[in-house]
């Protein structure tokens, strides 16, 4: 058995990654193969690394909130409002940087309006960031006036499009977002903290917590995430798509987030797990792509592999393997503890 | 079109009629904003109502057919002369249509056409999805000339019509030429980004250098496909070649740029062919046949790409 604490808890997202890459080198068998084109690393493993990004900078603000028994529907409209403030600011012919400050602003306020209406009105958060989900894409809209704003700012492409010695830029800042962030909330108390607002927010705040600023600020974390994702997204394609930026990529993030082995209903997390399990949904996404089946079959492919990767994980299958191991006479020829209802 | 405006010039100049065109009042009810396309086509509306003459009422119905009919009847109720409409659905247009009809108002219907009796409206000016396909198709059988070529698709969303009827009519031009072959077909959902990553997985899957051309079912997808080939290291419209449809203003600049062979373009001027028809039919009976085809025209590198995007942004794509 997996002694270090840590590598126990992901090991299940390693091995089901593992599987869904080995599956692409079946369809694909140079799926590993990696080289320099035109200066940028090239590869469909580097691919699955840069087009998970967005998902991955999701779920790491997605995880918190799902860990204080929250949950952030808006993050996909937000990446809209986002790329569009961007876009428009550099259309403007301010610097790159300004964009950039503008659009994560904007990011933190609107985690800071979903923050506001789970903590202070108590409004359930589902229903509390499904209202800027509705309007978020209304108000991407209205700054990109209905069509999709180009720009050719050499300094915000970079960041969607450019690479950092041969590496996409995408990477570098999922990479260092996500490592900073689950490094930082293990470091210190705040991790345990979100931990105990998620199981029981009530005494968390009898204990002395302070619940309400602290879940202001998960939202807060999930709005920059979504705004940085929204800068990538449209950074790469070198125009805010008001439309289509981020769409349904809420659900993308959630469904890492629970890969990643955590709990909708709150309390214990893991960064890292829900970052392997954005990569796991991007491998499953390339494995699409690169088996050249008919697009008629993409969602139903995509859809078995989940299906099977989440009944792997499921709480029932995990005691039906601790049970059989347990109960392999070879090994362990102790008995079952008995069950409860002989105690009666 | 060129005859039918000839004629119509001819009755101009002839008739003591024509003068009532010059007061008519018309009433179009567009769908909403949905696309850039849509921007334009209710933009160039304007601009054609306007050189002819005709006063244009305008409703927007924001996607939602109650508005539609809501704005049929005001526009019956004031007594337009014509109506234009650009259906947001098929079904449930029987009723209001027979209102327009019992106070003799023609209706034309605009880019989409309706389930119901043809007795209904004057005509419908619509542009055929799977023709677009034939003619970009025919533009790589007549480049290639009968050199090898794999090709590859960006298909539009699953399932809608646009994606189903523009692979036909590809595969119909390019049915019988053994040379070109569609080596790859993926979904890019008609947008940018997803036309960029699946083009990145063509390019891994297939060798760039072993791709010849990319068909894509909107532009869109081709120009967020075009940067996908930059970042391999090879030359849009060169090493790999492009054909789209649609003609929107940012393909005309990538063909300016090289970087882009041919567009086929979907016009947004269907209130140019409804107008003419609807002011032959007023001033001397003609009826017209009841679906005009709009014209499904290739541009490609011959044309004067930069200006026709200088033209084009400003319709509000």
């Amino acid at each position: 058995m997996i002694r270090n604490p840590f590598l126990r808890r992901i090991a299940p997202q390693l091995i089901i990654l593992g599987i869904v890459l080995g599956l692409n080198v079946l369809v694909f068998p140079d799926f590993f193969h990696v080289e320099m084109k035109n200066g940028r690393l090239f590869g469909n493993l580097i691919d699955v690394l840069n087009r998970g990004a967005p998902t991955a900078l999701l779920c790491v603000g997605m995880t918190l909130v799902i860990a204080t028994k929250g949950i952030d529907l808006s993050v996909g409209a937000v990446m809209a409002i986002a790329g569009a403030t961007a876009a428009s600011l550099v259309v403007d012919g301010n610097h790159w940087t300004v964009a950039v400050i503008g659009a994560l602003s904007v990011g933190a306020l609107c985690g800071m309006w979903n923050g506001f209406l789970v903590a202070f009105l108590r409004i359930q958060p589902i229903v509390a960031t499904l209202v800027l989900m509705v309007a978020g894409r209304g108000i991407a809209q209205l700054i990109t006036e209905g069509t999709i704003l180009t720009f050719l700012d050499p300094g915000l492409i970079h960041l969607g499009a450019g690479t950092v010695k041969g590496v996409p830029t995408p990477v570098l800042i999922w990479l260092t977002l996500g490592l900073f962030v689950a490094y930082f909330v293990r470091r210190t108390a705040l991790g345990m903290l979100i931990e105990a607002i998620g199981i029981n927010e009530a005494s968390s705040r009898l204990a002395g917590i302070n619940s309400r600023v602290l879940l202001v600020c998960v939202y807060v974390v999930s709005g920059i995430g979504a705004a940085i994702a929204g800068i990538i997204v449209a950074a790469d394609i070198q125009g805010a798509d008001a439309n289509n930026a981020g769409l349904w990529l809420e659900l993308d993030a959630i469904l890492a987030v629970v890969i990643g082995g955590n709990s909708l209903l709150g309390g214990r997390f893991s960064i890292v797990a829900s970052l392997l399990g954005a990569m796991i949904i991007q491998s499953v996404n390339s494995l699409i792509l690169l088996s050249g089946m008919p697009p008629e079959f993409n969602l139903i492919i995509k859809a078995l592999l989940i299906i099977a990767i989440l009944v792997i994980q499921s709480p029932k299958v995990a005691h039906l393997l601790y049970i059989l191991r347990a109960s392999a006479p070879q090994s362990h020829p102790k008995q079952l503890p008995p069950f409860k209802e002989s105690k009666r | 079109m060129s005859i039918k405006s000839i004629l119509l010039a001819s009755a101009v100049a002839l008739s003591p009629f024509a003068a009532s065109a010059q007061d008519m009042t018309i009433g179009f009810s567009q769908i909403g904003s949905e696309s850039g396309w849509r921007a334009a086509e209710t933009t160039v509306t304007r601009q054609q109502a306007e050189e002819r003459g005709i006063t244009l009422k305008f409703a927007d119905a924001q996607q939602k057919q109650e508005n539609q009919i809501s704005a049929l009847r005001s526009f019956i109720a004031q007594g337009v002369d014509a109506i234009l409409i650009a259906p947001v659905v098929a079904t449930g247009w029987d009723g209001v249509l027979e209102e327009a009809q019992d106070a003799d108002i023609p209706v034309i219907l605009m880019d989409r056409m309706v389930d119901a009796s043809e007795d209904l409206y004057l005509t419908a000016v619509t542009s055929d999805l799977v023709h677009e396909g034939e003619v970009a198709g025919q533009w790589l059988v007549d480049t290639q000339a009968g050199e090898d070529c794999r090709i590859v698709e960006l298909q539009g969303t699953t399932g809608s019509s646009p994606a189903i009827d523009r692979k036909k009519g590809f595969e119909n031009a390019i049915a019988g030429h053994d040379n070109l072959e569609i080596v790859r077909s993926q979904t890019g959902d008609f947008t940018r980004s997803q036309g960029k990553v699946v083009m990145e997985s063509f390019l891994k899957a297939e060798g760039g250098e072993n791709i010849c051309a990319l068909y894509a079912h909107n532009d869109d997808m081709a120009v967020g496909a075009i940067q996908a080939i930059k970042e391999a290291g090879l030359n849009p419209g060169d090493d790999i070649k492009i054909v789209a449809i649609d003609g929107v203003p940012d393909a005309h600049l990538a063909i300016a740029n090289g970087e882009m062979n041919a567009t086929i373009e979907l016009t947004p001027n269907m209130a140019g062919p409804a107008l003419d028809a609807l002011m032959a039919y007023k001033t001397d009976g003609t009826v017209p046949p009841k679906w005009i085809q709009t014209e499904s025209r290739l541009y490609t590198a011959a044309d004067d790409n930069q200006a026709i995007y200088e033209e084009k942004k400003g319709l509000g794509y």
